[in-house]
């Protein structure tokens, strides 16, 4: 607490536990925090360190039961906030504090235009009639960047764009001009070009109203972007607070600094020879267009999915693909493994055309080059062992293995991805994202495949996981002489494993340079933009000026 | 939109033809009519003159071959029984069906959605358990069995209400109640199920943020969101019964157009038959039609304008 001075927000010793019919579990444990009028305070955690459950506390959005507040309180102004009323409450969100959220498509009614649930937070606290309400709604999202807002107020949220959407969700809370803005994981699910523009309306916002922020995120670099003050969290505890230069700098808990070190280190690393084995894979002028009949020829107003891609994958070798969404990286993906049809041009594996291949061939190439997918949660069957998910391609290619020796394959597969023998008789559920997605790679193994395509294989895990399946990818490679193809939407994260990078943006290869090369001397504007696309910390920007690049990417209204 | 509307005319028509077909032949399945409207001491000879005059001596690709080009003339062939118009008859009665029809699942979806929505916004509470068990208890209960205990309870012994047919408004309360009971049960399931679902819904949790009433946030935002199954759902029980609630109808005496296509059925009355079914199937398409536009009217993303 600082001094005699009553912080706008204080949370006071909360503990907050969660009942089922399987027992209870403490989602936070002795959580105290504080944010003063105009500072940004960082709550940094990853999944499951309950960073989300005070904030869903503070606005009353902790259903009990199941939920139950079992220490503490909330002091807003100095008020206790714990238990109000449901009118109390009514009355309280969004004039005093405001929230927005992660998934901004999900967060919108998608029945209702955008001007209906902007106006109905006029109209619900009764500041003023439907008129005043849309025109002031119209002033609002003017004020957050949505181009032409007298039209667009009439729109449904399904006809904008993520960062619109998110822009949109900032100006629902903004509108009544409330002191604390509560922002659960505001850009994960946005595109890294959005991400820095909607970071800045925060901030934008912050210096006008003088607004106070309570930002929770998962991201290092976010964190350090926007946070004055940060608190770490860690399975429902507090490991670590204080201003946020110093906990970047001087991290004192254990747990912070593993969290630190999952961070990209920038410094150069040395650029890699060029490969010169033998090409497994040749991709020769690659095009989709969707909607489009067998045989016809697109018309030219026809936009392609993927148009014109061409590579060389070299034995051992990682190509990243490196793209914004609806970039068509994962159509890439897809038409090299044959999962869906190709418009035209050329995959030759060890010089054999893929798309020309029979049904026994297919097969027989399918051995040989495995996919790992972005959900470890949907793409596995739930109610198959661990071991049947993991012996399964050897139903299906008999000659792979006597069915004598599948237990001790299975058990070497998971020694092999960092598993122990013993898991092999538990299900999916009972495993954690990380190790889902290690049985992946083991299933993919099980076929002894020459080429694995990893399409955005780590994106839904914790950053801190995300390295270590990365490390373990990179490890098998040396050790099994693996070639990957790795779709992500996260440049970054090639970095250290990739040894070309493929830039593609709506279709198009933009750039394609060895891994280095394109960090340190990107060709292109876009490749650019996506190696600088990394918010900057805080202290590193001059206080009260506009980042130059953020402030050219928001000026590009649109995001 | 129109367009949309066009092409499923069209679509409909082609599935009509093909009704048109099945009806006709199955119909000429169900027997000789001259046995049921000659005297049963009649000759031979007298049959096949009745047969002769009605035009059913003739091979049947014949007399279908005529149906059609009767029909295209609009003229749907006498009713054998009533000595009408076969579509008169149908005409006459459809509107009793389909007043029926509307109060019934008129009362059915307001009461279960009022139900639904207030058992879903506290589960496991007291309200929740009632309207559960009673909603089960509606969709579970045979509308035969309920008919006939309740004119057994309220016109036999308390003399409430009249056994069976038409004229005062009385008459109504039995039938309504005995149609009504099924869909707002299962409807009332529905509703609760789904809204079940949405309530957890991030857009839900944005409301509350917001700070939006409890009772809007329901019937608002949730309730909005909710209601494309209950209009899934919602639609079939009326097709049921609009197609004539048969059992119903026959059990209470109601002139509707379900007593009387079981009536042209046993009757062999072929002519009309075909128009009752004719009517219904009509019906049932133009409440498709309605159900499609009410989806795209409850839910932007569903457009009709391509695909």
């Amino acid at each position: 607490m600082t001094g005699a001075r009553t912080p706008l927000v204080a949370v006071e010793n909360l503990t907050v536990d969660f009942h089922s019919g399987a027992g209870s579990f403490r989602a936070v444990e002795g959580v105290s925090f504080h944010v003063d009028p105009g500072e940004t305070l960082v709550i940094l955690g990853e999944s499951g360190s309950g960073k989300s459950v005070s904030s869903s506390a503070i606005m009353g959005l902790i259903d009990m039961p199941p939920g139950e507040i079992v220490t503490g309180r909330i002091l807003y102004e100095g008020r206790d906030i714990t238990h109000l009323t449901e009118a109390e409450r009514a009355a309280f969100n969004g004039s005093k504090i405001a929230m927005i959220f992660q998934d901004p498509l999900s967060h919108l009614n998608p029945v209702f235009t955008i001007g209906w649930q902007l106006a109905e937070v006029y109209t619900a606290h009764g500041k003023c009639d439907r008129a005043e309400a849309r025109r002031r709604s119209v002033e609002v999202l003017r004020r957050v960047g949505i181009p032409d807002p007298e039209t667009r107020i009439d729109w449904y949220p399904h006809q904008f764009s993520g960062g619109q959407r998110q822009r949109i969700m900032i100006g629902m809370a903004i509108a009544l001009d409330p002191k604390v803005l509560i922002a659960d994981e505001p850009t994960t699910a946005l595109d890294v070009s959005v991400q820095g523009q909607v970071l800045e309306l925060m901030r934008k916002l912050q210096r006008e109203d003088g607004l106070a922020i309570i930002m929770i995120t998962h991201d290092l670099e976010v964190a350090a972007s926007m946070a004055d003050r940060i608190v770490v969290m860690n399975q429902g505890n507090i490991v670590e607070r204080g201003e946020a230069r110093q906990v970047f700098a001087r991290p004192r808990h254990a747990y912070t600094r593993r969290l630190m070190s999952a961070l990209p280190d920038h410094d150069a690393k040395a650029e890699r020879p060029e490969s010169t084995a033998e090409p497994i894979l040749e991709v020769r002028r690659l095009t989709k267009y969707y909607g489009l009949p067998a045989g016809a020829e697109p018309r030219p107003a026809m936009k392609p999915a993927v148009g014109d891609v061409s590579f060389t994958l070299r034995k051992g070798q990682t190509i990243g693909i490196v793209g914004e969404s609806g970039s068509g990286k994962s159509t890439i993906a897809r038409m090299l493994l044959r999962l869906t049809p190709t418009t035209s041009g050329e995959v030759l594996f060890h010089g054999e055309d893929v798309l020309a291949m029979d049904r026994r061939r297919l097969l027989a190439y399918r051995r040989r080059a495995q996919m790992v997918f972005q959900d470890p949660y949907s793409s596995m069957n739930p109610r198959m062992s661990v071991f049947r998910i993991i012996s399964e391609p050897w139903i299906i290619h008999p000659d792979i293995l006597p069915k004598a020796k599948w237990r001790d394959r299975v058990a070497e597969l998971l020694g092999l991805v960092g598993l122990r023998p013993e898991h092999a008789d538990r299900h999916p559920h009972q495993f954690s994202g990380g190790q889902r997605q290690r049985i992946a790679i083991a299933r993919a193994l099980a076929c002894d495949p020459e080429l694995i395509v990893c399409d955005e294989a780590v994106s839904a895990l914790d950053v801190s996981i995300q390295m270590q399946v990365i490390e373990l990818l990179a490890d098998l490679r040396e050790r099994l002489g693996l070639s990957y193809i790795f779709i992500t939407h996260d440049l970054p994260i090639v970095r250290d494993f990739a040894d070309r990078v493929l830039v593609m943006k709506s279709g198009r290869l933009v750039e394609e340079q060895e891994t280095e090369a394109l960090f340190r001397r990107p060709r292109e504007d876009y490749t650019r933009m996506l190696v600088n696309a990394a918010p900057k910390p805080k202290w590193e920007v001059e206080p009260g000026a506009a980042r130059p690049a953020e402030r050219a990417a928001t000026e590009r209204v649109g995001g | 939109m129109l367009s949309y509307v066009a092409r499923r005319g069209l679509q409909s028509l082609i599935a009509l033809m093909g009704l048109l077909v099945l009806v006709f032949f199955l119909a000429r399945l169900t027997g000789d009519p001259a046995y049921l409207y000659l005297p049963l001491d009649s000759t031979e000879a007298q049959r096949a003159a009745f047969n002769q005059l009605h035009g059913f001596d003739d091979p049947l690709i014949v007399q279908f071959l005529r149906y059609l080009g009767d029909i295209l003339r609009l003229d749907f062939g006498m009713s054998l029984s009533r000595n009408l118009p076969a579509m008169q008859v149908a005409l006459e009665a459809f509107p009793r069906t389909l007043q029926l029809a509307v109060v019934a699942m008129t009362l059915a979806l307001s009461l279960s959605i009022v139900v639904g929505v207030l058992a879903a916004a506290r589960p496991g509470g007291a309200f929740d358990r009632l309207g559960t068990t009673a909603s089960l208890a509606g969709a579970s209960a045979p509308d035969f069995w309920v008919a006939i205990v309740a004119i057994l309870v309220f016109s036999v012994n308390l003399g409430l209400l009249p056994t069976s047919g038409t004229g005062s408004p009385l008459h109504w309360i039995m039938p309504i109640a005995v149609l009504t009971l099924r869909p707002f049960g299962l409807l009332t399931q529905v509703v609760r199920g789904t809204m079940l679902g949405v309530l957890t819904s991030p857009y839900v949790k944005t409301a509350r943020a917001k700070g939006i009433a409890r009772r809007k946030i329901l019937f608002v935002h949730a309730l909005r969101n909710a209601m494309l199954p209950v209009v899934t759902v919602a639609g079939d029980l009326a097709a049921g019964l609009v197609n004539g609630a048969v059992v119903v109808e026959s059990i209470f005496g109601w002139p509707g157009i379900g007593k009387l296509m079981i009536d042209a059925i046993i009757r062999r009355d072929f002519a009309l038959i075909q128009a009752t079914v004719l009517v219904t199937a009509v019906a049932i398409f133009v409440l498709n039609i309605v159900i499609d536009l009410i989806y795209a009217a409850l839910d932007p993303r569903i457009s009709h304008q391509a695909g």
